[in-house]
């Protein structure tokens, strides 16, 4: 029974963000404008519940071993000589906490989607749109081999073009779709080389397939796999270098945000490690290169966070600086607490999106923090969300943040006992503070003090958008118990038994002294907070000289990319555009035009009318082919 | 008997009496007949091939010759009496709507 409610449910869950998207796409201009946000809500709901349905059922088959994978094959999808790729899914604990919370959350941002859209005049797109996009990520976590990851991979790349320019009437909007697009697409196309290589060394894309042979690569095989696919991970996931997209993404409704932030698209990276855990725990160096590139994208996106004056820009810095500790996480060897603060992560930021979007709701639009402020009175509700989302994300305790940030940061100091590499846990350490001072900002510079432009008569959101927030912020508050030790560490103890942990070995180096860590962490997030309030209290800003300016550049690197490729590309585009098209390309095609004008002007002389003359060619023609003939033989 | 040679120098001095005709007479009407008489000529010298190799083919692509040339003289005279019709001459280099 358990059994054929997995293997029905797992793909049952697909389709049904499937189906409303096909009934928004083919359908959304006949419906009422109230039953698209409706019909794509149910749909999401549909989903999350059947997961919870396979979840439970999964609880009761793998009680035995705890983690069982368990293959769904569903048909076989393609041929080729050597490759065949059966389109198979795949139920285990990675897949089923990762469907909870695309599908958890997702569902929570559609029925936000509901009130935020209502006065938007096409609203069925949107939910089309938002529908595939859940379609996509369920798609990408519950892909039993890794074209079919890939194929969820671009759709939500897609999904997130499509989304983020979503007003592509403003050309910011569409600068900003695009802009993701393009840079995912560099990431991705060291993706698929990643693919390619495991695939010739392996000759499977099973991911159960894999996890089984990675121990037949050779060193470097494993290492170039590792890291192919992590460039990736960078597209997708927003760390440095490719980060660039994220804030831009901004352009996009707010919900987008939430959801691409949150649910469905930065987490596809982290999750493909935790994925491919073997293949990492198997190659020291990338998990080396993965801790060190998340542990320096934490701090520097937490540091430009600083300086931010869009209030969702912080939140999009943040997102960059928290994927970065996921991470860590991944890189230090320790998949379960990365996937943990993936998921405690899920929930306050999704949180202070949809908070942020109730303040542009109110704002009709302002989200410049310097034109806010005084907002705690009149958005009561919303204010106290995002405050504890704030908390939770600055990991005070006992906020969610705290628990998942905490195990990261353990899990780097052993780290660095065992390697001998301190950076990554110095890193998240100053971080943490980091992470404290911006956000303590940021909820101090929009709602405290007097308003910016008293004139806006701010009004709290409706219901309809009120209630997901609730339930976000009650997950940002308890979702820490899914692994904290008090309770038991439940999510942890799913996750252990599938996802590799490095054992250091009996005599390994000492553990690191827990309880002095967790106070260090406790101190850094309280500092934060404090020096946060000390410095901004009344919605100031302290000058900061020239370091300020240099975060809010964002550390030039916008700027580097703009002048070393960005306008050379223009550059090289307007001169293949100009001279190269109209003179080389087209200079060709009308040489060759008039090379033959010339000839067809000398051949029309032959041609005089006289048919004596023709007569004589034929006459002439004659005797020349026999005697030819005759004088052969 | 006369010899066969003969024949093929007559043949021969038809064929070039008519080829000179098409080509350095002006009237349509003569260029026809000249067309014609290097048929006939070319006839001669088939039949007087048969007789030298006492073969039947020679004469049998006469009567094709000779009928692919009444059809010829059906089309072409009933060209040359149109053109006649609509430009009054039959002067063959006034024919030129063709000139490049």
């Amino acid at each position: 029974m358990d059994d054929v409610v997995i293997r029905v449910g797992w793909p049952l869950m697909l389709v049904w963000p499937l189906l409303g998207w096909l009934a928004n796409g083919l359908l959304g201009g006949r419906l009422p404008r109230t039953a698209s946000g409706v019909i794509a809500s149910a749909s999401a709901g549909a989903s999350f519940a059947t997961a919870l349905l396979v979840a439970s059922a999964y609880r009761a088959v793998a009680a035995a071993d705890a983690a069982v994978s368990l293959p769904i094959p569903l048909f076989d999808w393609l041929g080729a000589g050597r490759l065949t790729v059966e389109a198979s899914l795949l139920v285990d604990p990675l897949a089923l906490v990762m469907a909870l919370v695309v599908g958890g959350v997702g569902f929570l941002i559609h029925v936000y989607s509901i009130g935020y859209m209502a006065d938007d005049p096409h609203p069925s797109r949107y939910f089309a749109y938002l529908n595939l996009f859940v379609f996509a990520m369920l798609l990408l976590v519950s892909a039993g081999n890794l074209l079919l990851l890939f194929v969820g991979w671009e759709l939500v790349g897609l999904c997130s073009y499509l989304l983020i320019g979503y007003w592509f009437d403003r050309p910011a909007a569409a600068a900003a779709g695009r802009k993701a697009f393009v840079v995912n697409r560099i990431g991705d196309a060291a993706f698929l080389l990643g693919v390619f290589l495991l695939f010739v060394t392996l000759g499977t894309l099973d991911i159960l397939e894999i996890r089984e042979g990675v121990a037949t690569l050779s060193k470097e095989e494993r290492l170039l796999a590792a890291l192919l696919l992590f460039a990736g991970a960078t597209g997708k996931s927003a760390q440095l270098p490719l980060h660039i997209w994220l804030p831009d993404a901004m352009e996009g409704p707010t919900p987008v945000s939430a959801l691409i932030h949150a649910a469905t698209m930065v987490t596809a990276g982290v999750f493909m490690i935790a994925r491919l855990d073997r293949l990492y725990l198997a190659a020291p160096e990338a998990l080396m290169v993965v801790a060190t590139v998340g542990a320096l994208t934490a701090f520097f996106a937490a540091t430009v966070a600083l300086r931010q004056h869009d209030l969702k820009r912080v939140l999009a810095y943040s997102t960059i600086s928290q994927l970065g500790y996921m991470f860590v996480g991944m890189g230090v060897a320790a998949p379960s607490a990365g996937i943990f603060h993936l998921v405690t992560h899920a929930f306050f930021k999704a949180l202070l999106f949809l908070a942020a979007g109730s303040v542009m709701h109110a704002m009709h639009g302002v989200i410049d923090m310097r034109r806010l402020g005084g907002l705690a009175r009149p958005l009561r509700q919303t204010a106290g969300g995002f405050t504890i989302g704030a908390l939770a994300l600055a990991g005070v305790p006992p906020f969610a943040g705290f628990f998942s940030k905490d195990l990261i940061l353990e899990h780097a100091f052993a780290f660095g006992i065992r390697t001998g590499n301190y950076l990554p846990y110095a890193l998240g350490l100053v971080t943490a503070a980091v992470t404290a001072v911006y956000i303590t900002r940021a909820v101090l510079l929009t709602f405290s003090g007097p308003p910016a432009e008293p004139g806006a008569h701010p009004h709290e959101a409706p219901p309809v958008m009120r209630w997901p927030m609730a339930a976000l912020a009650i997950l940002s508050v308890a979702g820490g118990l899914l692994g904290a030790s008090v309770a038991g560490a439940p999510l942890l103890r799913f996750l252990d038994g599938l996802l590799g942990v490095v054992e250091s070995g009996p005599e390994a180096a000492p553990h690191p002294p827990a309880g002095l860590l967790r106070w260090l962490s406790v101190a850094a997030a309280l500092a934060g907070v404090l020096v946060g309030w000390r410095a901004h209290r009344g919605r100031r800003e302290p000058v900061l000289g020239r370091v300020g300016v240099f975060l809010e550049q964002r550390w030039y690197i916008d700027a580097l990319y703009d002048r070393a490729i960005v306008g050379p590309g223009h550059t090289l585009a307007r001169w293949l555009a100009g001279p190269f098209d109209l003179g080389v390309i087209d200079g060709a095609v009308n040489l060759v035009g008039r090379g033959l004008g010339a000839l067809g002007g000398q051949a029309r002389r032959l041609q005089t009318g006289y048919a004596r003359q023709y007569a004589l060619g034929v006459l002439i023609g004659t005797v020349l082919i026999l005697g030819y003939w005759m004088l052969r033989w | 008997m006369v010899p066969s040679s003969a024949y093929l120098a007559l043949s021969a001095a038809l064929f070039t009496l008519g080829a000179v005709g098409v080509l350095v007479r002006r009237s349509a009407l003569i260029i026809f007949m000249s067309v014609e008489l290097m048929l006939n000529s070319v006839n001669l010298a088939f039949v007087t091939f048969a007789r030298m190799h006492r073969s039947i083919e020679g004469q049998v692509v006469v009567f094709f010759v000779l009928v692919v040339a009444a059809v010829e003289v059906v089309v072409g005279l009933a060209l040359i009496v149109d053109i006649f019709r609509s430009r009054e001459s039959v002067d063959i280099d006034d024919v030129d709507l063709l000139r490049g």
